[in-house]
């Protein structure tokens, strides 16, 4: 059966410093910082990120590139971990959240709710830090209209044994088609040499910058499957899924959607139901030609020679869900949270089908094409005019008074409440809660962490590292009364040991 | 796809007589979403940084992963 898919989502936002100095490498950091400041216990810099374990450059397919690729990382830029599990860094030139490891989608968008308000507090701290007038501005998008693109990069756990080549064929179809249900839209193209008026709009930020089928690369080159083997866990038993081909969604149940569907279509590779016959002939000519077709209507070419529009490969993906869940059940994805999705799903492809206006408040480029061409209508704009750029960039703006995704009506599925503890609590659910109930109790002793280990400095003795290679141990379950009945985290290794 | 031919095959006779049934409410339904189309659309007039073609240009970003 498949394992459960412990799952999060990472996200670069864009950066802009207005009034100031437009370095963003360094505004990320100040950003950052000043939410630490303003917001957490932590020294800047007393809690680390420990780099032992990390091994972007392992394939795989099975080789290891760590000595041909520049460190993706660079170490010495702000790297925190917060009270909630998450971790809160400079990537390249971007201010990034990973969410803490979740246990199911409903989870994930709570945690990927809290980082943005996370996001939003740091413009406000920072706001103290610059000289009058001076403002950092942050996106949650992924292009900036002129070729630069940045992620949004989903993680899947999947048993070892499931072999590579099955996962790459098969998640493929999925990966090539799901933008019609969770692409976040975008005015123009940002292919050399396509005009405005040929692509005025498409579904999907990110599809432009898809190269390749599958590979290593995460900045240059993009492949539709990334192979960069780095499970952060155990990796005799697990893989990691990390997943560069999704869009930043601002719709609350298209990020629900997006892990949600993933979820299940990953438990049914692992359980080897899907069957190789929706392959692709071509999947990045695909994944472009559905993105520059709002209408739904073009048609992608299989690897068996018949052609099929993307709504017909996601409609034949959700019966097999369907087959799936009266088989094996949905455990795997959270029984409850796994059959809300099949609902939702169908909902949304039901709605694209025979009135895309119906799913304005759920499908991100459906709300975002309708602004767009209402306000081109209104004010007689022609394709290619900044003012349409403008709405596009400010649907994903952070600051309240100018986001204009909240303001299309979108459906909310995450409590405020909820959001609000997620911003400094983590899920009780997976070994984040271990993470950050030590990292909020004992900041002090604490002087690395990272996604499998907390190194402890606890004075007499070296230094602790303690081990977390298993995402669903360290649960509130397991470890809930050992931290509350620990008044120190001398006691707390004590009694880890005995 | 032969699992979605045999789920939507009934679809399309019920649809064209729910639309001749339902006419008038699909007009009234559609003159509301169009009145909140422009309630949403003047509220955005208001949003829009009033220097768009410069915002535009100035945002510029690093490209990441």
């Amino acid at each position: 059966m498949a394992i459960p898919k412990v799952c999060g989502i990472e996200t670069e936002y864009g950066i802009l410093v207005r009034g100031g100095d437009n370095n963003p490498v360094s505004a990320s950091s100040l950003l950052i910082n000043a939410y630490l400041n303003a917001h957490t216990r932590n020294r800047v810099g007393r809690i680390g990120w420990d780099f032992e374990d990390e091994r972007p450059g392992n394939d795989a397919r099975g080789f290891s590139l760590d000595d041909a690729l520049a460190p993706d990382i660079e170490t010495h830029l702000v790297n925190a971990v917060l009270t909630n599990g998450a971790r809160y860094y400079v990537d390249h030139a971007h201010p990034e959240v990973s969410t803490p490891e979740c246990r199911d989608a409903a989870e994930v968008v709570v945690f990927d709710r809290a980082a943005e308000e996370i996001v939003r507090a740091s413009m406000t701290a920072a706001r103290q830090l610059l000289p009058d007038g001076a403002e950092i501005l942050c996106h949650k998008n992924n292009s900036d209209g002129k070729g630069n693109s940045y992620g949004c990069h989903e993680n899947y756990l999947l048993a070892r044994e499931t072999p590579f080549g099955r996962i790459v064929n098969q998640v493929t179809p999925h990966f090539v088609t799901r933008q019609i249900v969770i692409g976040a839209g975008k005015v123009g193209c940002e292919l050399p040499g396509v005009p405005h008026d040929e692509v005025a709009y498409q579904i999907s930020q990110r599809a432009d910058f898809f190269e390749e089928e599958v590979g290593l690369e995460t900045t240059l080159k993009r492949p539709i499957v990334n192979t960069r083997d780095e499970p952060h866990c155990d990796a005799t038993k697990y893989r990691r899924l990390h997943v560069i081909v999704g869009d930043a969604n601002m719709s609350e149940v298209a990020t629900y959607l997006k892990v949600g569907a993933t979820s299940i279509v990953l438990a049914m590779i692992e359980d080897d139901v899907m069957g190789d016959d929706l392959a692709l002939a071509n999947p990045v000519g695909a994944i472009r030609q559905i993105s520059h077709d709002p209408t739904l209507q073009r048609t992608i070419l299989l690897r068996s020679g018949r052609r099929a529009t993307a709504m017909e490969v996601q409609w034949s993906l959700l019966e097999r869900a369907r087959k799936y869940e009266r088989s094996h059940g949905l455990e795997s994805v959270g029984e409850s949270v796994g059959a809300d999705v099949l609902r939702r799903w169908e909902a949304v492809l039901t709605g694209l089908e025979h009135d895309p206006d119906s799913v304005s408040d759920v499908v991100d480029w459906v709300a975002k094409q309708r602004v767009v061409l209402g306000f081109a209508d209104r004010h007689g704009l022609k394709p290619g005019d900044a003012r349409l750029k403008a709405l596009d960039l400010q649907y994903h703006d952070m600051r309240p008074d100018k986001c204009l995704a909240s303001r299309v009506g979108l459906q909310t599925l995450a409590a405020a409440d909820a959001v609000r503890r997620a911003m400094t609590q983590p899920p009780t659910t997976t070994r984040a809660y271990f993470r950050g109930r030590c990292l909020a109790k004992w900041p002090a002793d604490i002087v690395a962490a990272n996604w499998d280990s907390l190194v402890f400095d606890v004075g007499r003795d070296p230094l602790r590292r303690v081990p977390m290679m298993e995402p669903l141990r360290g649960t509130a379950d397991h470890v809930a009364s050992l931290i509350d009945q620990s008044d120190t985290a001398a006691e707390l290794l004590v009694r880890l040991e005995s | 796809m032969a699992e979605r031919t045999q789920k939507q095959k009934p679809a399309p006779s019920r649809t064209e007589e729910e639309a001749v049934v339902d006419a008038p409410a699909t007009t009234a339904t559609g003159d509301k979403l169009k009145a909140e189309l422009d309630d949403l659309l003047d509220e955005i007039d208001g949003v829009l940084e009033t220097n768009a073609e410069d915002f535009v240009k100035s945002y510029v970003q690093k490209g990441g992963q």
